[in-house]
């Protein structure tokens, strides 16, 4: 039996998928964003530093990465409760994955949801660099692996 | 005499196509003017019918398209020449905006009176487009930036700007209206305090010359810096107005087309104003459009956009200030165009897209002016800013929208 840690990352984004087609309406769409953006839990203060920023020109998103047992572990903040929601979605896909994975994935969920908007570069909130960051410590992991 | 001051509000809007468009399903609310003003429709007809009929280069050719673009650019030089009331045409210089404007005096002006320990000043208000010139010049130059502070409400004091100005003063820089904060800053005393101290002014006027009618000889202001694209015309094009007597004692800005009279390889003559100025082809069409949006405003009047304006603020001020939560950032006794507040502690952008998704367009974020949000310690604002189209209706939407967004994050 897999674990829920173990669900690809297709599995993911295909529940998430099935999780949004319930809202017909924007706004119950983002209320659900925003009751996840409240429920993301904070991330310690001590890795709200300088290093771990990634400075949107509108909102400020904190990510931080470890590799627990080949697997990287991320977390993440933002100042914004939107941008917020939207990152605890992308932690849940890709948070626990293979570096490997990370590094092969072309993400399609938030596309398919109906948040693409909100990864537009225009938007210069923090999260397209933020998946570019995750891209880049998985590299680094898998770099350190071998 | 009583002026009629009433505006046609919806024959006036019916001027400007997009106003009548969707945004996310919803009816377009735009409350983001003081990024961009919207365009009406004779702005749109000009600069098609020069693409379309007039299309040549200026100031070259003898053949007719080519002197009758020129004429016409030429006119609306002499429209831009009355708009502001400058004492000659020659002191009108066209730039690609108030950007392109303030860094030409920097640049230009710099090379030539700024030097080693020399200061300019401006206000802790500016744009960035207002700083970062200034910073380049005293990098090069050795030159040293001054800064007047603000106040709680948004305010500069004069006795402040005094204490600042010195015999090291060579410039002082101030913008007219903050695009943060809306404070209408006293340029004409803060003039006549830096001309007693022999110092010149640029004032950046790109938040003014829509809402207030600009006239530099009475401001006796140095340099006067603005964009077309905030005034109701198009994108690319500004103006750079500049005395004479420092016009004709700044090098060229930047060398090419236009800007010469005669060039051999030894030793390059240069054309006299405003060409000097203007090298290389310029936006032409956005010239032209500039001098639609010029006859847009003139047909208007100030008169009556100023009374519609301080109406729609006055409501404004009143209408967000009943919402629960909301603070607004600035509140100088003389405030124009914009209102920029936070809610509760909904964070700027939480609230942008809200209200996008309502159709309601405003500007969230720092505003280009990061030293004014560190000041006041927030990571932005929200700001709704207005034209002369908008209505009491739009600011009643804008408040239910508020409403909505302060429920949804509660």
């Amino acid at each position: 039996m897999t674990t829920a840690l173990e669900n690809t990352i297709v599995e993911r984004e295909a529940e998430i998928i099935e999780e949004f087609a319930l809202f017909d309406d924007w706004m119950d769409k983002y209320e659900h964003i925003i009751s996840l953006g409240k429920e993301l839990p904070l991330i310690d203060e001590s890795l709200k530093s300088d290093d771990l920023l990634i400075k949107g020109c509108q909102s400020r998103v904190w990510l931080h990465a470890k590799l627990v047992d080949g697997r990287v572990v991320f977390t993440a903040d933002s100042d914004a409760i939107i941008t917020k929601g939207v990152i605890s979605l992308l932690i849940r896909v890709l948070s626990g994955q293979t570096p490997q994975a990370i590094i092969d994935t072309e993400l399609s969920f938030v596309e398919r949801i109906g948040l693409k908007e909100h990864l537009s570069p225009t938007r210069s909130n923090g999260l397209v660099s933020m998946i570019k960051q995750m891209k880049l410590y998985a590299l680094a992991f898998k770099a350190q692996q071998h | 005499m009583v002026i009629d001051t009433k505006i046609d509000i919806t024959a006036l809007r019916a001027q400007f196509p997009i106003l009548h468009t969707e945004v996310n399903g919803k009816p377009l609310v735009y409350l983001d003017n003081g990024a961009s003003s919207q365009k009406p429709q004779s702005v749109i007809d000009t600069i098609s019918r020069y693409y379309e009929q007039e299309n040549s280069n200026i100031h070259r050719g003898v053949h007719t398209l080519s002197a009758n673009a020129t004429a016409a650019y030429e006119e609306v030089r002499k429209k831009v020449q009355h708009f502001i009331n400058a004492q000659h045409d020659h002191e009108v210089i066209f730039t690609s905006g108030t950007t392109g404007g303030i860094n030409l005096v920097a640049s230009a002006f710099g090379e030539k009176f700024v030097g080693k320990d020399d200061e300019i000043i401006i206000t802790a208000m500016e744009h960035h487009s207002n700083i970062v010139p200034w910073q380049m010049l005293c990098e090069r130059k050795g030159a040293k930036l001054q800064v007047i502070p603000i106040s709680d409400e948004g305010e500069i004091s004069l006795d402040d700007f005094s204490k600042l100005l010195s015999s090291k003063t060579k410039l002082v820089s101030v913008v007219h209206i903050s695009n943060s904060l809306g404070t209408v800053n006293p340029v004409a005393e803060i003039i006549r305090m830096a001309h007693a101290n022999g110092t010149p002014v640029l004032v950046d006027g790109a938040q003014a010359v829509h809402h207030m009618p600009v006239d530099v000889q009475e401001l006796d202001c140095d340099f006067y810096a603005f964009s077309a694209h905030k005034m109701y015309g198009p994108t690319g094009v500004g103006i750079l107005y500049g005395k004479e007597e420092y016009l004709n004692a700044m090098p060229p800005y930047q060398g090419g087309g236009d800007m010469i009279k005669t060039v051999t390889f030894e030793r390059t003559e240069y054309n006299e104003l405003p060409f000097k100025f203007e090298a290389g082809t310029p936006n032409i069409a956005g010239g032209m459009g500039l001098g639609a949006a010029i006859d847009f405003i003139n047909g208007i009047g100030f008169e009556t956009i100023m009374a519609h304006e301080r109406q729609l603020m006055h409501y404004g001020i009143e209408t967000l200030g009943g919402i629960k939560g909301l603070r607004q950032v600035g509140m100088a006794k003389e405030r124009a165009g914009v209102i920029s507040f936070l809610l509760e502690d909904v964070h700027p952008y939480d609230t942008g897209v809200i209200l996008d998704k309502m159709g309601i367009a405003v500007r969230t974020g720092h505003h280009c002016t990061q030293p004014v949000m560190d000041r006041f310690g927030i990571p932005g604002t929200v700001r709704a800013s207005f034209a002369v189209y908008n209505t009491k209706v739009e600011i009643n939407k804008l408040a239910e929208g508020l409403e909505r967004v302060v429920r949804m994050f509660s």
